[in-house]
């Protein structure tokens, strides 16, 4: 069997402006099949991305919002956010998603995807991956 | 491990450039691309963004874009090395990994 | 070393084809391997035959084409990105009724899981994009 690699799925831009937010997901959905170590970044504009309450009704285009609450079901579970990033935006927390994943050698128990870092950590995660997929 | 990280926006235009060297560790090498190479004119304001990250980090300028900018090399900040294609390639080699910052 | 190339945007308008282009010359001529180019999003446009650029300018659909001929190079476009871009090939202009393909020789369109394998398989994957 050949070695499992670090996946980082580097996101930077924010969702509806452009596609990048929502193919980098079909990406990160897609990838999960192939039982690779993954882990998601979001840093600038990216953590807008994971903001609750999107609405996109009145655009008339698809939300695809709640796609990131299913990625527990996909074994992704190391959301990196960037702390120095959500406070240039006046953004806490509390105004994403809780993002979750099950954790079967704790009979099921809801743990946290999202890890809240600060930039000199998250440097030091990115440095830690084997391939960077950036959109 | 080791990160050859690229940059192809001016930083006159977009972060990129800031947030990538804020999540460099040391001994990371960095190499401006396309409009990236603007970055590295040191008469510009954001020169500093650079010259104060070279103590950890190798910085690196794609040669052909900087002439077909119609820039060159004595307009650049000290200390910054151009290359061409052939060594674009060998530093990713040299390097664990490619990180591209887009 | 074998390399993976994913590239992002369409001809023309972003740099990012042609910077992919060099790289991967430069990559051959050094001796090493390009195992596949991954074009994604907006990178599907490059797999088009119906291109006509000025005579004075590279080509940049033939350019791919002669680069994946000349040296085996695995060149897949994104059945995703491409079905809401309009790149197809004779399969998915039947799948989804369409009257007619586009795809660029050399080109072939298949699934992002072809991009993850890339990255497994390949030593680097070096990402153009905007």
């Amino acid at each position: 069997m050949s070695e499992i690699k670090k996946f980082c799925y580097l996101n930077r831009t924010a969702p509806y402006g452009t596609v990048y937010a929502w193919e980098s997901l079909e990406v990160v959905l897609i990838g999960a099949a192939f039982d690779q170590d993954c882990s998601l970044v979001f840093v600038d504009d990216g953590v807008y991305q994971l903001i609750k309450g999107q609405d996109t009704t009145d655009l008339g285009i698809k939300n695809f919002s709640p796609t990131y609450s299913a990625l527990g079901d996909y074994d992704i579970k190391k959301i990196y956010v960037e702390k120095e990033s959500l406070e240039a935006r006046g953004l806490t927390l509390d105004d994403l998603q809780h993002l979750v994943w099950e954790d079967e050698d704790e009979d099921w128990a809801e743990r946290d995807s999202i890890i809240l870092v600060t930039k000199d950590e998250l440097a030091k995660v990115i440095d830690e991956q084997d391939v960077v997929l950036s959109f | 491990m080791s990160t050859l990280h690229t940059v192809n926006k001016s930083s006159y235009d977009r972060n990129t450039l800031e947030t990538c060297v804020s999540l460099t560790t040391k001994g990371s090498e960095v190499i401006l691309i396309e409009d990236g190479v603007y970055s590295a004119v040191k008469a510009g304001n954001k020169a500093s963004l650079i010259a104060n990250a070279m103590g950890d980090v190798n910085f690196y300028v794609l040669g052909p874009d900087l002439k077909a900018r119609g820039l060159n090399e004595s307009q650049l900040i000290d200390g910054i090395k151009v290359v061409g294609y052939s060594d674009f390639v060998e530093l990713s080699v040299k390097n664990d990994k490619v990180s591209s910052w887009l | 070393m074998k390399f993976s190339i994913q590239v992002n945007e369409g001809p023309y308008t972003h740099e990012a084809s042609v910077s992919a282009l060099n790289f991967i010359k430069a990559a051959l001529e050094a001796g090493h391997e390009v195992f596949r180019v991954f074009f994604y999003h907006d990178g599907v446009n490059n797999g088009t035959r119906y291109t006509s650029p000025p005579q004075d300018d590279i080509n940049i659909a033939n350019t791919w084409s002669q680069l994946a001929k000349d040296n085996n190079i695995d060149l897949v476009v994104c059945v995703a990105a491409a079905q809401r871009r309009g790149i197809v090939d004779e399969g998915e202009a039947e799948r989804n009724g369409k009257d007619g393909n586009n795809i660029a020789d050399g080109f072939r369109i298949s699934g992002l899981g072809q991009l993850i394998e890339a990255g497994i398989e390949s030593d680097r994957l070096v990402v153009f994009g905007d």
